[in-house]
């Protein structure tokens, strides 16, 4: 009986620390979509390109992988207020976001994907760091340095943008922009500016969740869609729009996926995330902080 | 034209097209044709629910993929013959396709999308890890050593099979098309919120049409496994026939029957001349930017196109 209690508790742990990452990856669509109604499933291909940058510069120089990510992060909000600038003009603007914005989402995806194909191949890519190998140990419980240090990097990165979010202007007119979008322009203010912003953050997010990714696990290029549905349904789950239900809504996830690998074997994990999205939207698509 | 006349017509070109072909010398035609008219099901198909409804599948794959292993799995369980799997495959991504509606249709279009492209990769994995229909190795299913109607080989016969589906999936979409069904449809696709205030049961309509659309794509995958006489999980669960059956309605034009079947005879064929002549990799590559230029730049696809001019000719 106190092995299996040694287990659980290491699926306690390991789920958290998992959760964590998957607040860092899903806090991005938690703005795109859960506040600015950009339904940007390309998401998780700027998530495997900061994978990739980050492996490029680890490879080359030697330097940490998240160090790395937090450098170049300003490119990829650069990225994201381009694409989004490309998305208000040719679809936004002309109320054709539903059918076109999301077929466009979904090429820029698949292009990611075959180019970064086409440049590194299909082989799986590590990073190499100071911390990959190391272990605390804490009686029976395994803290592998792995997943803890992109936890703390992550819960800095998500608690940092809920604390921008309400606490500078910038941030609250992008709340603004998330409830009232027409009140926003009586008031003078260009909701397609707070946008274009919020969303150049949201990419922001995904290359640093990026460079977690790859010291976490090898990465791969066609790793990225099985993300997709991991990230939406920690938006939905924790309530669409909200920060701290994103957070939660990770752990939750995090856990669920820890167990089923834990009890039932790692193959069935990913089909966690797609089961807890559907029950969400079947049984309460609000989620569980939702407005 | 009526429905039925067209449907006579389709079916007419489809059966004259399969016997006369039947006289090129080269092999490589019919693997080339087979494929290209395997992308013009999944196309019409899609464009059912999409161009018609405005509803975006992203699991194109997903419903390929259930017609391809209903195949497998009765080829396994009672050495099916390909009629059996057709017809089974068919039906068995309709009720998929009907439990996906009927869990996320009453939400926002978005959440059938992503839970449409959240189900390929479920799907997956429960292929992966189900020995019974090869699991990650893969399944045989042997070409029979006979083949009907005289034909020289089995991959002739495959293809006259697909080239009658094809004329099939394109009746169905015309008929939708210039029904009842089709203008409730049009009017979701307009304005939900208006069509549901006007009577029209908007609910009922988009699972219908969801349904027919993902069957449509099951029958397109159920002589896949025939073809290749070997399917494994990853190239059945493909990215390249999600984006290439979104791909290729918009590029066309996605208003009426003819866009997907422009697009996808296009585009299929130029894929297969890029396979041939450069890469694989390359051909989804070009699959992809054609998408987002056509998209952005010319949304309303080649038939766009034709319209414009046509208006301007008068």
């Amino acid at each position: 009986m106190e092995v299996s209690w040694a287990l659980l508790a290491n699926a306690v742990i390991a789920g958290l620390l998992l959760g964590g990452f998957y607040a860092a990856m899903s806090v991005g669509i938690s703005i795109s979509f859960g506040m600015l109604d950009v339904v940007n499933i390309a998401h998780p291909a700027f998530i495997i390109l900061g994978s990739y940058i980050a492996y490029i510069v680890n490879d080359r120089f030697g330097f940490d992988p998240i160090v790395v990510s937090l450098v170049v992060s300003p490119l990829f909000f650069l990225l994201g207020a381009a694409l989004y600038r490309v998305y208000y003009y040719c679809f936004e603007r002309r109320g054709q976001e539903s059918l076109r914005g999301l077929a466009f989402f979904f090429g820029i995806l698949f292009i990611t994907e075959v180019a970064l194909v086409l440049v590194f191949g299909v082989d799986y890519r590590m990073v190499s760091s100071r911390y990959g190998d190391v272990t605390w140990r804490a009686g029976a419980v395994d803290f592998p340095m792995r997943l803890v240090v992109p936890f703390l990097v992550a819960m800095v990165m998500v608690i940092g943008v809920q604390l921008f979010l309400t606490h500078t202007f910038f941030g609250r007119a992008v709340l603004a922009v998330a409830q009232d979008q027409l009140a926003l322009r009586l008031m003078g203010v260009n909701p397609v500016r707070v946008k274009e912003l919020a969303f150049a953050i949201s990419i922001a997010t995904a290359g640093v969740a990026g460079a977690f990714l790859i010291v976490i696990q090898p990465v791969q290029p066609a790793i990225g869609r099985e993300f997709i549905g991991l990230v939406f349904a920690v938006c939905v789950l924790g309530g669409m729009g909200s920060i701290w239900g994103t957070l939660l809504g990770a752990f939750v996830l995090g856990l669920a996926e820890s167990f089923t690998s834990t009890f039932f074997g790692p193959s069935w994990a990913p089909a966690v995330s797609f089961g807890l999205l559907l029950a969400t939207l079947a049984f309460r698509p609000s989620g569980i902080l939702g407005r | 034209m009526s429905n039925r006349i067209f449907a006579v017509v389709a079916l007419a070109v489809a059966l004259a097209l399969a016997a006369v072909t039947q006289l090129i010398p080269n092999e490589y035609f019919f693997s080339a044709a087979y494929t290209v008219l395997l992308f013009v099901i999944l196309a019409t198909a899609w464009n059912i629910l999409g161009g018609y409804t405005g509803y975006v599948n992203f699991g194109s794959a997903a419903f390929f993929a259930i017609g391809a292993y209903t195949t497998v799995f009765f080829y396994n369980a009672f050495k099916a013959p390909l009629p059996v799997g057709i017809v089974a495959g068919t039906l068995v991504a309709g009720l998929a396709g009907l439990g996906l509606g009927y869990l996320t249709l009453r939400l926002r279009g978005v959440f059938f999308a992503i839970a449409s492209l959240a189900l390929a990769v479920v799907l997956y994995i429960f292929v992966v890890n189900w020995d019974y229909v090869g699991g990650a190795r893969g399944a045989y299913v042997l070409q029979p050593r006979d083949v009907p109607f005289g034909l020289p080989r089995y991959i002739h016969l495959i293809y006259a099979v697909q080239l009658v589906m094809a004329a099939f999936a394109l009746i169905v979409a015309r008929a939708i098309e210039h029904s009842t069904l089709g203008r409730g449809l049009a009017a979701i696709r307009d304005d939900e919120l208006a069509a549901e205030c006007s009577g029209v049961p908007t609910l009922k309509l988009k699972i219908f049409s969801t349904m027919v659309s993902c069957a449509l794509m099951g029958m397109a995958g159920t002589t896949f496994p025939y073809y290749l006489s070997y399917i494994e999980p990853s190239s059945v669960f493909s990215l390249s026939y999600a984006v290439n059956s979104i791909a290729m309605p918009l590029i066309g034009g996605m208003m009426s029957w003819m866009g997907p079947l422009i697009g996808a005879v296009l585009l299929g064929t130029v894929q297969q001349l890029v396979q041939v002549t450069v890469s694989s990799a390359w051909n989804l590559l070009i699959v992809g930017v054609l998408l987002v230029f056509f998209v952005t730049l010319a949304p309303n696809g080649i038939m766009g196109w034709v319209d414009a001019w046509r208006r301007k000719g008068r």
